[in-house]
């Protein structure tokens, strides 16, 4: 079981952490929500819960919690630019079909 | 796949719901748009890879409108159609600019705001102001692949009233929903994050293309209030570059150059001045259309001689701006350097060397308020957390209605917080009376002479009572830009009338100083014309009691009784018409108790005969006692 993050989604998290001036962390997570049932989640992490699942990638500290980890175990995060736009993208192996922009999905 | 952004803890928005808010810095000369994603505020670049937008708009011979850099490149060669700097005109009339250095055919509007004409057909600065945010707003959808939820847009802190609201026109019309507007000083003060500094006074320096501005900010509990503002609006790092440009003349003894020359030498002296930023010496080489050739090497020591007086002449406004805020060199925590200007070594040498600190200059100069801005519009827009507090303005001058007497009657002190609602109640003065003026003053005079008149409306359809027995309800609303709505309502009828407060000539920061001043030396003064026309007020409210009471009831009394009732009511009548003076007030005040004594008798008499009036023919049964 795992979650990693590519090279450069890690160095944009930590970049972002640093500016951000605290945290301790990334939170990856799932919604039941969105067109096609679920969304991801992606937040700062101040505060650990007792249930959560801490992985390790490039040195940032990616948490998710043991609910959403069965939806999205084995994701990669990238962070990729696409035109003007830039941000983070789940590579996520779970999924068996997206809405059409891709915000949310089903497994 | 849509890409995300990391949002704060428990923030993330549902999908389709991405709370995309932006920054504008709308400038004079350039413009900006930023957004905060995963926390970091970041400015957007176009497809060319540009931050800065040119704020120029050109209306094209086929009915296009061109925005940037083509249109700024079209400068030249069609000047009338070709507008440039639109933010000066914002707000303004055709009095308030010196219309023989524009290249423009103004169109007289009735004192209103001035109109350019163009092929295109009579433009507003309004709607040249709208095209630049409408390419911002089309960079900013691009950009983040959704729609905006809305805009901070930033104006110069010394803004007035119909220059804030027509900035807020502009963004209507572009189709930008305006969180609100904020102080370019401000914003850049926040770029830093000073807001979540400790409280203390800052002073932000603003050496742009065109315009100079200086601005004390003092924070407090989470409020930035704007000190003092000074400046200078025709100096900036264009005139570095004349400087050069002269010296280059001199240097290559050239003579007199043609306008392409001109423009040649003048971009060969900006690119001299930025690489002199960063190098000891310039060359400076070109061929002139004439053949002739310049070649000339600048040192630093010669550029900072050529230019020293310009740097001096920034440092008068600044030393004004600091003696109107009472404030020494000591007492500044810290100076933030704003404008492409400041890059130059001897800016912030010598504003190192004016303030004994060194100024903080780690954020691009250019795109400092467009940070800032965006950092206070993603806070608007709902996506921090509750904890973060939200930045306040304060409220320049007091706002006030009209009452009897001509007296002002403040209903929203000055340096309250913004945004900020205060209601008042009212009643009417005559017996009968259906309708009310409200008149909506600025100012910190008693006198409604001595302020500034904003608008007048009138509340009408109040059902018909005695004197004093209507309840109106005024309420005074301004929002976080400063711009103010009046409402009046009748409680018991419901009847309502309200007016949105657009003035369109505002007030300069000096009238707004000048107002000030002059309250607190007139105060003596004021307080007296205030007494006098109170004891007026209520002389002449109780003149029309008695008169309806007289002829109501007035078989009740003696002709005795009449007569001195009446001569107390000459006497009173005597002293109100008796004109302006110290001891007048009291004189009437004594002639006003005079005549409520002597009809104090004529009051009893009246109130058992309308008891005796109203019981009879009653069974004691009937009456709810």
């Amino acid at each position: 079981m795992a979650i990693t993050l590519t090279e450069t989604a890690a160095s944009r998290v930590e970049k972002f952490l640093s500016n951000r001036g605290k945290g301790i962390g990334l939170r990856l997570g799932v919604k039941t929500t969105g067109c096609s049932g679920m969304a991801y989640t992606l937040e700062f992490v101040d505060d650990l819960n007792a249930e959560d699942m801490a992985f390790e990638s490039h040195g940032v500290k990616v948490i998710v919690d043991p609910k959403s980890l069965a939806y999205i175990d084995g994701t990669e995060l990238d962070f990729t630019k696409e035109g003007l736009n830039e941000g983070f993208k789940f590579n996520n192996p779970n999924v068996k079909d997206e809405c059409g922009c891709g915000e949310s999905f089903t497994v | 796949m849509a890409l995300l952004q990391i949002s704060e803890p428990g923030q993330s928005a549902a999908p389709h719901q991405h709370k995309l808010a932006v920054g504008i810095d709308l400038g004079t000369t350039n413009s900006l748009v930023a957004t905060v994603r995963s926390g970091l505020s970041s400015v957007l670049i176009d497809d060319d890879g540009h931050a800065l937008l040119p704020s120029v708009v050109r209306y094209l011979p086929d009915g296009d409108i061109d925005v940037g850099y083509s249109a700024q490149a079209a400068q030249s060669q069609d000047p009338a159609n070709t507008i440039i700097s639109a933010k000066r005109f914002m707000g303004r009339g055709l009095k308030d600019i010196d219309v023989s250095l524009q290249p423009y055919h103004f169109v007289d509007n009735n004192n209103e705001m001035l109109q350019i004409e163009t092929r295109a057909g009579i433009k507003s600065p309004i709607e040249v102001s709208a095209e630049i945010l409408k390419a911002l707003k089309n960079r900013a959808e691009k950009s983040l692949g959704g729609e905006l939820v809305g805009a901070v847009i930033t104006v110069p802190a010394y803004f007035d009233d119909a220059q804030r609201q027509a900035t807020k026109d502009a963004a209507r019309l572009a189709g930008l929903n305006v969180l609100r507007l904020l102080n370019e000083p401000t914003a850049a003060a926040v770029a830093y994050g000073l807001d979540n500094a400790a409280e203390g006074t800052y002073v932000i320096y603003d050496l742009g293309g065109g315009t100079f501005d200086i601005s004390v900010l003092k924070l407090s509990k989470g409020v930035f209030e704007v000190l003092a503002t000074n400046g200078d609006s025709a100096l900036g790092g264009d005139d570095f570059d004349r400087r050069i440009f002269c010296w280059i003349l001199e240097q290559s003894k050239c003579k007199p150059v043609n306008a392409q020359d001109t423009r040649l030498l003048l971009t060969k002296a900006r690119e001299a001045k930025e690489w002199l930023t960063d190098h000891a010496s310039a060359q400076i080489t070109s061929i002139l259309s004439t053949g002739e050739v310049v070649n000339v090497s600048l040192s630093t020591k010669q550029f900072n001689e050529l230019t020293q007086t310009l740097v001096a002449k920034t440092l008068a406004p600044t030393k004004k701006a600091l003696r109107d805020a009472s404030l020494d060199i000591e007492d500044i925590k810290g100076v933030v350097l704003v404008g492409g200007a400041t890059r130059m070594p001897q800016i912030r040498l010598a504003v190192a060397d004016f303030f004994k600190q060194s100024p903080l200059t780690n954020l691009d100069p250019d795109k400092i308020v467009a940070l800032g801005a965006a950092i206070q519009a993603n806070t608007l827009a709902g996506n921090k957390s509750g904890a973060d507090l939200l930045l306040l303005d304060v409220i320049p001058l007091s706002l006030g209605l009209e009452t009897m007497g001509g007296l002002v009657e403040k209903i929203i002190p000055r340096n309250a917080t913004l945004p900020i609602a205060r209601a008042q109640e009212f009643t009417t003065f005559k017996d009968g009376q259906t309708a009310m003026s409200i008149h909506v003053l600025q100012g910190e005079r008693e006198l409604v002479s001595d302020c500034r008149s904003l608008a007048r409306f009138e509340l009408r359809g109040i059902p018909p009572m005695v004197a004093g027995a209507a309840r109106i309800r005024v309420t005074f609303t301004v929002d976080a830009d400063g711009l103010l709505s009046v409402s009046a309502r009748e409680i018991a009828s419901n009847v309502e009338a309200n007016i949105v407060v657009k003035p369109s000539y505002g007030l300069s920061e000096e009238q707004i100083l000048a107002m000030l001043k002059s309250g607190f030396s007139a105060a003596e003064a004021d307080k007296q014309a205030r007494a006098l026309a109170e004891a007026k007020v209520d002389a002449e409210s109780l003149l029309e009691a008695i008169k309806n009471a007289l002829q109501q009831d007035g078989h009740l009394l003696s002709l005795n009784e009449i007569k001195t009732i009446r001569e107390k009511i000459d006497a009173l009548q005597a002293n109100i018409h008796a004109g302006a003076g110290d001891a007048n007030s009291n004189a009437i005040i004594r002639a006003t108790e005079a005549l409520n004594a002597a009809t104090e008798n004529f009051a009893a008499r009246r109130m058992d005969a309308s008891v005796s009036r109203a019981l009879a023919g009653k069974n004691l049964e009937n009456l709810n006692l």
